[in-house]
């Protein structure tokens, strides 16, 4: 679709990034040592810093990419929802208090706390940036989705935007200002999505079963880049076409015509059992290389959207194919072990006084977070049914859906959604500059350098990783960010849970153990994913079924892998190196 | 603005090894509690979907109610470890 920009949109807009760059400006000037540009000091609130977790870890995924799946296939979205939201227990009730403990600016400093090892740095900073940049991906690619409809913009400079602001806050003052940014973010995300709700439940469901609402629709892209609706050029003006936005209840429980104001019970019941249009698509590319979508609609029964098993990615669910099951299971066991193994999420911990500040900062996230989660359902529901849904890109679900109540509101939800992807962002290339000095320069290395020079050098890499987030983020416009998120969090689960439990509950563990299960649990996710059957399709556009792996998500066998060859490599390595295992 | 203060870093926390032990223990204990709750959504969603068609109570079917059980469950489970976690020293946070 081709979305015109709001003038209301673009002020508001304007003033989010306004303020986040004045705070990040005012704060820069008390970031002198690499305490303060790494860590905040330490001296960050545990509530703010609670908050803040929230406003990292709600990134363009959850907002755009749950929401988007929810209002394309159900409750296939709030699968990860739920998988999302229980990796806060491991890293509550297992990693937060010892990492805090053990560690000062990055989880490789809670690995290497007993070995003083290189090998141990080296190896966490590169699973570090390979998860950071995995993850940086798909907020980048957000970040491209929201400026579309925003500001009307081309994909690549929504990116080049992004880049450049979120290469100003870091650069200025490193964790101060990426800590109240993310604090601003998750407050606002959450404050926003509750009136959204609200808004939602208050207009209820109504049918549309006019023809014109269930018409198929076509997109063609010609061989030298013409773009065609329905046969027409693509455009708003006379003799164009655009698609329209769709997504509505073809019948109403008892035939009803709209059901007025809900409450959240009786709206999901409504759902249940209503009758609700969702679209499907079929590309098929002609002799002379047009390339043609049809996307049509789907009449599928209430009961059906809320249930597992609609999306392409769970559609095995329902059957009896084994495979499908396991690749299930991989993904919910990799959203499961990866929260607690998010680097930019790991190193939130060193920003609190003390191991208490770090529990109750992890409650007050997991409060915000859960809530957030219970609204992600709303909203993709609200999109499914409120004929805001863009068929051609299921990450606009979100913005389109606060478009049908108003350009305030989409106004207000974009924005907020612009510094959703800020904060995570501003969060990963601190972890990622984070690595690259503290691990790689003066951990690996054992370069001397002050502290004003760790300022330096971290502001110079967090310039680098930016860049190449906004290449790989115009790189992979297409992918849904979900999708690749997942990714992430299965190279994150794979590569660092492994050691960091081991090393706190197996007094055993030994540093040669430690360093081949993060190299084993990053390369063999790593290859799993580059060798799967979506990557072959979606990523290098060839057949799913030449894939070598039986399923896609890698976590099932790269974890275990990942233990077993710590548990294997230490009992095969001396015991002089054994960590006094920081709890028994 | 709290927090914003870059004056030296706080100290260094004082060990209690018995504290940090009962901690992690407790941290064991309901980590183990949440995870056969989310093991057991995960196995019924993987190899009984039909089951989540089934509607216990509210008109809401089991999926939903189970997905917002496990999420308020978490932050149960996340407010009983706050509040019966010890501070070094022995007391509760």
């Amino acid at each position: 679709m081709i979305h015109d920009p709001s003038s209301i949109a673009v002020i508001v807009f304007a003033i989010f990034v306004a303020f986040t760059l004045g705070l990040s400006f005012y704060l820069g000037r008390r970031a002198r040592t690499a305490s303060g540009y790494f860590a905040a000091g330490g001296h960050v609130p545990w509530f703010v810093n609670g908050v803040a977790f929230a406003g990292d870890y709600l990134s363009a995924a959850s907002f755009l990419g749950i929401c988007g799946m929810i209002a394309f296939y159900g409750y296939d979205g709030f699968l990860y929802s739920i998988g999302y939201l229980a990796g806060w227990v491991v890293a509550l009730f297992v990693i937060a208090e010892p990492l805090k403990r053990l560690g000062k600016y990055t989880f490789a400093d809670a690995l290497d706390n007993k070995f003083q090892s290189r090998g141990i740095k080296l190896m966490a900073a590169i699973s570090t940036l390979v998860v950071s940049v995995f993850y940086l991906i798909p907020q980048m690619v957000g970040a491209g989705v929201l400026i579309k409809p925003l500001l009307g913009f081309p994909h690549w400079a929504g990116v080049l935007m992004v880049g450049a602001v979120v290469i100003t806050i870091v650069a200025t003052a490193g964790m101060a200002s990426t800590t109240y940014v993310q604090f601003f973010k998750g407050s606002l995300l959450l404050i926003f999505s509750a009136g959204l709700t609200v808004m939602i439940l208050n207009r209820g469901l109504k049918a549309d079963p006019s023809p014109g609402a269930n018409a198929p629709q076509t997109l063609t892209v010609t061989a030298d880049g013409k773009r065609l609706v329905n046969g027409k050029p693509q455009g708003h003006g006379e003799g164009q076409a655009d698609l329209r936005q769709s997504g509505h209840a073809s019948k109403l429980p008892g035939g009803a015509a709209e059901t007025g104001p809900l409450g959240p019970i009786e709206y999901l019941k409504a759902v249940r059992e209503s009758e609700i249009v969702l679209w499907s698509s079929e590309t098929v590319t002609d002799a002379a290389g047009n390339k043609t979508t049809t996307y049509s609609p789907k009449p599928t029964p209430g009961a059906d959207v809320l249930r597992p098993g609609i999306s392409p990615t769970f559609a095995g669910l329902k059957s009896e194919d084994l495979t499908a099951k396991l690749n299930f299971l991989s993904l919910m066991l990799a959203l499961f072990c990866g929260t607690a193994s998010l680097p930019h999420i790991l190193i939130r911990y060193y920003t609190v006084k003390d191991a208490a500040a770090a529990r109750k900062s992890t409650v007050v996230g997991i409060a915000a977070i859960g809530c957030f989660y219970v609204l992600t359902l709303f909203m993709g529901l609200g999109a499914m049914t409120g004929g805001t849904i863009d068929v051609s890109s299921d990450n606009m679900s979100a913005p389109l859906l606060a478009k049908s109540f108003g350009e305030l509101p989409f106004a207000l939800i974009s924005a907020v959604a612009f510094t959703t992807v800020l904060g995570t962002v501003s969060g990963l290339i601190v972890a990622a500059s984070g690595a690259i000095v503290h691990d790689v320069m003066t951990g690996f290395l054992k370069l001397d350098l002050t502290d004003m020079a760790k300022v330096r050098v971290g502001k110079l890499a967090a310039v680098g990783v930016g860049l190449v987030a906004v290449c790989l983020g115009i790189v992979f416009e297409r992918m849904n960010v979900n999708y690749l998120v997942g990714w992430a969090f299965s190279v994150a689960a794979s590569a660092n849970l492994p050691a960091l439990v081991m090393l706190l509950f197996w007094k055993r563990t030994t540093k040669q153990g430690i360093i081949a299960s993060i190299f084993a649990g990053m390369v063999s996710s790593l290859g799993w994913i580059l060798l799967s059957g979506d990557t072959f399709d979606k990523v290098y556009g060839i057949s799913a079924k030449l894939s070598p792996v039986p399923f896609s998500q890698p976590g099932l066998v790269t974890i275990p892998l990942s233990f077993a060859v710590l548990v294997v490599v230490s009992l095969l390595t001396p015991k002089t190196n054994n960590v006094e295992v920081a709890l028994r | 603005m709290a927090g914003f203060d870059h004056s030296p870093p706080p100290p260094a926390e004082a060990r209690d090894l018995p504290v940090e032990r009962y901690n992690a223990r407790l941290g064991l204990v309901l980590f183990a509690v949440y995870l056969a709750g989310y093991g057991a959504y995960v196995a019924i969603n993987a190899f009984r979907p039909a089951l989540m068609d089934k509607v216990p109570f509210l008109g809401i079917n089991l999926a939903v109610s189970s997905g917002f059980l496990l999420i308020v469950g978490a932050l149960v489970l996340a407010l009983l470890y706050a509040w019966l976690c010890r501070k070094p020293g022995g007391n509760r946070a």
